[in-house]
């Protein structure tokens, strides 16, 4: 059976030229690059290199980059450690639309006593800028809402609300995860004070993440220890990933305008031809302000889960926003914020696409999945019912 | 992923027995959109008074579709007088098991079908009769009280996972815990009073006793569903058993073994028995 994988927004395919760049750091350079002797100072050099590769990639400074474990821990990191830089400072400001490393970590504060604005969606998932800022107050720590949300694609104003954020003289961030090598990335003229990213989601592997921290920020450590990253994050470098990491944002770097243009025109296909064939499908999020490669349906009086279930037996890999997918009992906090209602939400799929996928890959799909739907459709009680409301059955 | 057992995953490829019935003796409706999933079972009888014809059609996820598709295979044939003493914990056994979590799935099956013997019998279950505990989900005490006897559930999260009730907002959580203490409390009333310490037995005794056991109890017990049983060899307390017809290739045969066969065997032999299968 052929492999089918259009779910790049949970994670991707590490790219060969990173694997092969990374492997002679597990074998012949294993030095420490914190190390006096020469077989350490080797090492050091190339993690030098490949710092400057990401900062390049974001249009940073090296020094205002960190390698961390993951974007989990960047965006943990990045909100405790500039609450820490303002203790006196006990409000923040998110949205209702965020990752759960984002949205957990702010549940969590909240439990701590801090004062906890998440800001609303409307039915296209954007942000209303006016809730923003009547939500400012001068005991606002740190505003930090995700650059574009990984359901959707749905991609918020970050400079915009960086301008109205930053006239407050208020700190900055964003989980720019699922925006890095497809949005161009320039920290120099961006508003951001920090910003995180993660490997696994630009062709690098898992298990290494990137928070950019301006110049002149204030921040506390988070992993406390050594000396490594400039005091900011201890523990010894994961060289072989900081490696492949770098070459992976070069690559990005590169690609940026085939995400673009072919992945963005695959996507559209993809959209396009699935909204053709199979009645009762909307589209989740404003088609038009959304990431090239990200695509969110929801097929009306049918379940996810079954869906996806069934595209898996196929070899074909998406995800979905549905309750039963994740064991919850609730479809995703996404699209319940932004409204959607329950004869489609439950039904949601996102299909998420790299610069590796073919448009026969989208074919194959486009016959697939109409197919599968309707045998769905023809199970569920409510489809009959609606076709007869319909005066068509 | 979900870990669906082959029979989940065989009767959600494969659903048996879908559509509806028109002009039905029997119809019962549960679930909603809005809650993410639904059964509707529509059933027929014979001239004996037996489930002639049965049909579901379901909203749902794999295990919700594969609970439904079981339910009408478990209960065509039946009076509904035996259909009635179906459990939901039948449909998961038929289904070799579910994962915990999804365990309302089998309780949705259970409800759909008692809706529609209600409505053969020209009733009908209301909500408005009893206290919607959880407003998410519109869960009555009625269900969380049978799905807590019915599964011996211990906890808020179990609660969840078996009927849905404080899965949404949570704000129900304390009243589901005064639910399950209550029942428990019930439950540990009505239970028979704890057995006399089993007789310390000579391995001749235990031996016969394990036989006995096994003839009276157990064998005709999964001769019922087509299985049989061969006792190989005693050891100590261990008991060497070779499984036989439906038994030797069923899924669920290490669930049989040890939930069933072992079980049994404690029961009315020893508390250390262990029942091992002998392959041929």
């Amino acid at each position: 059976m052929k492999t089918v994988y259009v779910d790049n927004n949970a994670t991707t395919k590490v790219a060969p030229e990173v694997l092969e760049v990374m492997v002679p750091f597990f074998s012949e350079y294993y030095g420490n690059p914190s190390s006096m002797h020469f077989f350490g100072g080797q090492v050091q050099k190339k993690v030098d290199e490949a710092r400057g590769k990401v900062a390049e990639f974001l249009g940073a400074e090296p020094s205002e980059i960190i390698f961390t474990s993951c974007g989990t821990e960047s965006d943990n990191a990045a909100i405790l450690g500039t609450l820490d830089s303002y203790p006196e400072k006990r409000h923040i400001i998110t949205t209702r639309v965020e990752h759960p490393a984002v949205g957990n970590v702010s549940t969590y504060l909240g439990r701590k006593g801090y004062r906890i604005t998440e800001l609303s969606v409307d039915r296209e998932g954007r942000l209303d800028l006016d809730e923003l800022r009547e939500s400012l107050a001068d005991e606002t720590a740190l505003v930090t809402l995700m650059y574009a949300n990984n359901e959707t694609g749905v991609i918020f104003p970050v400079e915009e609300v960086g301008e109205i954020v930053k006239a407050r003289g208020i700190p900055f961030h964003t989980d720019a995860v699922q925006a890095a090598g497809k949005i161009p990335l320039q920290m120099k003229k961006s508003k951001l004070d920090l910003l995180s990213l993660s490997g696994h989601k630009l062709h690098a592997p898992k298990g290494i993440g990137v928070l950019y921290i301006r110049k002149g920020t204030k921040f506390s450590p988070f992993l406390i220890g050594g000396h490594q990253e400039k005091g900011r994050r201890g523990g010894t470098e994961n060289v072989p990933y900081i490696i492949g990491l770098g070459k992976a944002c070069e690559l990005a770097q590169k690609h940026l305008n085939e995400e673009n243009t072919k992945v963005r025109s695959l996507r559209d296909y993809l959209e396009t031809k699935l909204l053709e064939r199979i009645p009762n499908t909307l589209v989740n999020g404003e088609r038009k302000n959304r990431l090239p490669n990200t695509t969110s349906l929801s097929f009306e009086f049918v379940e996810g889960e079954s869906i996806l279930l069934l595209l898996s037996d196929l070899g074909i890999c998406a995800s979905s926003g549905s309750a039963c997918t994740s064991g919850s009992l609730e479809p995703s906090h996404v699209l319940r914020a932004m409204g959607v209602p329950f004869t489609a939400a439950h039904g949601s799929i996102r299909f998420s696409l790299s610069i590796y996928n073919t448009k026969e890959e989208m074919d194959y799909i486009i016959e697939q999945l109409p197919p599968i739907i309707q045998r769905l459709r023809d199970i569920s009680p409510f489809w009959k019912d609606y076709l007869r409301a319909q005066g068509r059955a | 992923m979900w870990d669906y057992t082959e029979k989940v995953k065989d009767h959600f490829l494969n659903p048996r027995n879908v559509g509806e019935i028109e002009d039905p003796d029997g119809a019962g409706e549960v679930g909603s959109l809005a809650c993410g999933d639904a059964l509707r079972l529509t059933f027929k009888l014979d001239e004996k008074k037996r489930i002639k014809d049965v049909k579901f059609k379901t909203f749902g996820c794999a295990s919700a579709i594969a609970s439904s598709s079981a339910l009408t295979e478990i209960i065509k044939g039946k009076t509904l007088e035996e259909a009635a003493r179906v459990t939901n914990q039948d449909i998961a056994n038929y289904l070799g098991g579910l994962p915990e979590e999804k365990m309302h799935c089998s309780v949705m099956g259970r409800e759909a079908l008692e809706a529609a013997i209600a409505n053969f019998h020209g009733q009908k279950i209301t909500k408005e009769d009893f206290e919607v505990i959880c407003n998410c989900f519109g869960v009555t005490d009625r269900e969380i009280i049978k799905a807590v006897r019915e599964n011996n559930l211990k906890t808020v999260e179990q609660v969840t996972y078996y009927t849905k009730a404080g899965g949404g907002c949570g704000q129900c959580h304390p009243k589901i815990e005064a639910i399950i203490e209550k029942v428990r409390k019930e439950m540990e009333k009505e239970a028979p009073p704890p057995k006399p310490e089993k007789k310390k037995l000579t391995n001749i005794q235990r031996i016969k006793l394990i036989e006995e056991t096994l003839g009276r109890e157990i064998i005709p017990a999964l001769k019922a569903d087509g299985g049989d049983l061969d006792l190989v060899d005693i050891e100590g307390n261990k008991v060497l058993v070779a499984l036989r017809g439906k038994c030797s290739f069923c899924p669920s045969s290490e669930f049989t073994l040890k939930q069933y066969v072992e079980s049994k065997l404690r029961e009315f032999v020893s508390d250390d028995i262990e029942v091992e299968e002998v392959r041929p």
